[in-house]
């Protein structure tokens, strides 16, 4: 099967201090990988480390193009779509304005316009809110405008931040079930960084375990599903 | 009666001054979210340039919309040059940049075109509408309201607006939907400079040109635009005409204010509306779940 994304010897540090000391995974084309671990892994690191947000070094290649010397919004033009820790949402614009926003890197006026009923499709409360300003959007809105901007870029690879943080359980479930989707229908491939590991096990075909900056255990999620010590800490029974 | 009217609108005629001056105050803040402290002064050099160039034989229009373009790329390659490299330095830096630059620009006017004051041309008719007010302050109020509606049209409709607000807001998040954020603050440094020029060249005939001529009325078009609040262009042209009216009505009408405190008007009312609406009068108050 052919890797969509490569890293090899991935460093990041903030400062003076390492975060992330020689990463290898891949990522398969239309698969959903998940990175599980403690608080202070690295897990959002790693995110940030292939979208350009914190220095690093080392390997990423998209397709074998290398990531490492472009900058944010250039990688974000190869066509990874990254939903940020907190949601990132423009708060003084309006729910369409933010989706408008997602597709900014693109110049096809009218598929931006399908694009936008497409995430409609997926999300309709979001067309309830459609003139109303992010700001004032329910956790489980704002998340899934975050989701949906991303899609405005037609990614072929998502990361996803903590998605479930802060969001009541019904809301987590209505949320997931739309990214399987998402992962079906579209054929985007995801990164999801998750606390809550079975929630994130359930979604993932793949998955790494990530200790203090380095992967101890990689699989499928089935096979680490059955891992005795990965259910000792992570699943807890 | 007769009194009230005029002095009414001699303030929208110096409203107009502010107003337009408050424009690109507001529109520097929307892009860096700082107040330029330079805006005055790099206003004022571009209306030098124009002078130049209307000196050697450039026909007004031209000029006008020269100084324009060379203003755009001066403040393009400010932003370039000099805020680039300290892009993650603490907002004192800034402003003691800002500062600098201020000064820098004043003594440069003052020693390439002297200090002598000069006579800057209106490209309006002379005369004055129903003598209750200069032609040029007629033709200046709708530059002015042509600005707003053209700068209200850029942040609304274009992608490059919308860009820029998203840049100027959230950065970050700007980055990840493939913003680059570095040339959308270059942008807005130059939209402002455009700005400031067009404030420069309409208020040099009523003023005078020369290298301190921005000194007051920086201080007027700051307290439009925090009057009408600094998130909105309208609000800004709005509190400057407010500013102008209230400002001349006190003079009148108020013995012991005279001429002498009009300043002081000004920046009592700044302090009034920002106790009872700390965003200005038309600024959007920003609402945010938690």
């Amino acid at each position: 099967m052919s890797h969509l994304l490569e890293v090899k010897g991935l460093e990041a540090s903030y400062g003076n201090i390492n975060v992330l000391h020689g990463l290898d995974f891949n990522l398969e084309d239309g698969g959903v990988t998940t990175i599980l671990g403690a608080n202070g892994a690295g897990k959002t690191t790693t995110l940030r480390a292939i979208s350009g947000m914190v220095s690093r070094k080392g390997d990423i290649r998209l397709m074998d193009k290398q990531l490492v010397t472009l900058g944010t919004a250039d990688i974000t033009r190869q066509g990874i779509a990254h939903v940020p820790e907190g949601r990132g949402t423009f708060v003084r614009m309006s729910t369409e304005d933010n989706l408008k926003l997602g597709a900014y890197s693109r110049r096809d006026k009218a598929e931006i316009t399908q694009d936008i009923e497409k995430v409609f499709s997926y999300f309709p409360i979001l067309k309830q809110r459609r003139t109303q300003q992010a700001g004032t959007l329910s956790g489980g809105e704002a998340q899934m405008l975050a989701v949906g901007r991303a899609l405005m870029l037609r990614p072929r690879l998502l990361l996803l931040d903590e998605p479930s943080f802060g969001l009541a359980p019904l809301i987590v479930q209505e949320l997931f079930a739309i990214l399987k989707r998402i992962n079906v229908e579209e054929g985007v491939s995801m990164l999801l960084v998750e606390q809550n590991a079975s929630l994130a096990l359930e979604l993932a075909d793949h998955a790494y375990l990530l200790e203090t900056g380095n992967i101890v255990i990689s699989g499928t999620s089935d096979s680490i599903l059955e891992n005795e010590s990965v259910r000792r800490s992570y699943l807890g029974y | 009666m007769d009194l009230f009217l005029q002095q009414v609108l001699t303030g929208l005629a110096n409203g107009a001054i502010y107003a337009c001056l408050a424009l690109a105050v507001v529109m520097i803040y929307q892009a860096i979210d700082h107040f330029n402290f330079a805006q005055g002064e790099m206003a004022m050099f571009s209306t030098y340039i124009c002078w130049s160039m209307i000196a050697a034989g450039v026909p007004y229009w031209l000029a006008f919309f020269l100084t324009i373009g060379i203003s755009f790329l001066g403040g393009v390659a400010i932003e370039r040059i000099i805020f680039k490299p300290i892009h993650k330095a603490p907002i004192l830096s800034h402003i003691v940049v800002f500062i600098g630059l201020l000064a820098i620009f004043n003594s440069l006017a003052g020693a390439i075109w002297d200090h002598t004051i000069k006579t800057f041309p209106s490209p309006f008719p002379g005369g004055s509408f129903h003598g209750l007010i200069g032609m040029h302050e007629v033709g200046m109020f709708f530059v002015t309201l042509i600005l707003l509606l053209a700068i209200f049209c850029f942040f609304r409709f274009t992608r490059i607006g919308m860009a820029m607000q998203a840049a100027a807001a959230n950065p970050e998040s700007a980055r990840l939907v493939g913003i680059r954020v570095g040339w959308m603050l270059a942008l807005g440094w130059g939209l402002a400079a455009g700005i400031g020029a067009v404030a420069g060249m309409m208020i040099a005939p009523i003023v005078f040109l020369d290298p301190n001529m921005m000194l007051g009325i920086l201080l007027y078009g700051f307290a439009a635009a925090v009057v009408g609040g600094i998130s909105s262009p309208a609000g800004a042209v709005a509190g400057g005409f407010l500013v102008g009216i209230i400002e001349n009505l006190a003079g009148t009408y108020i013995p012991s204010i005279g001429s002498e405190l009009k300043l002081t008007v000004a920046l009592i009312l700044i302090v009034t509306v920002l106790l009872f609406k700390p965003n200005g009068l038309f600024g959007k108050t920003i609402v945010t779940r938690v």
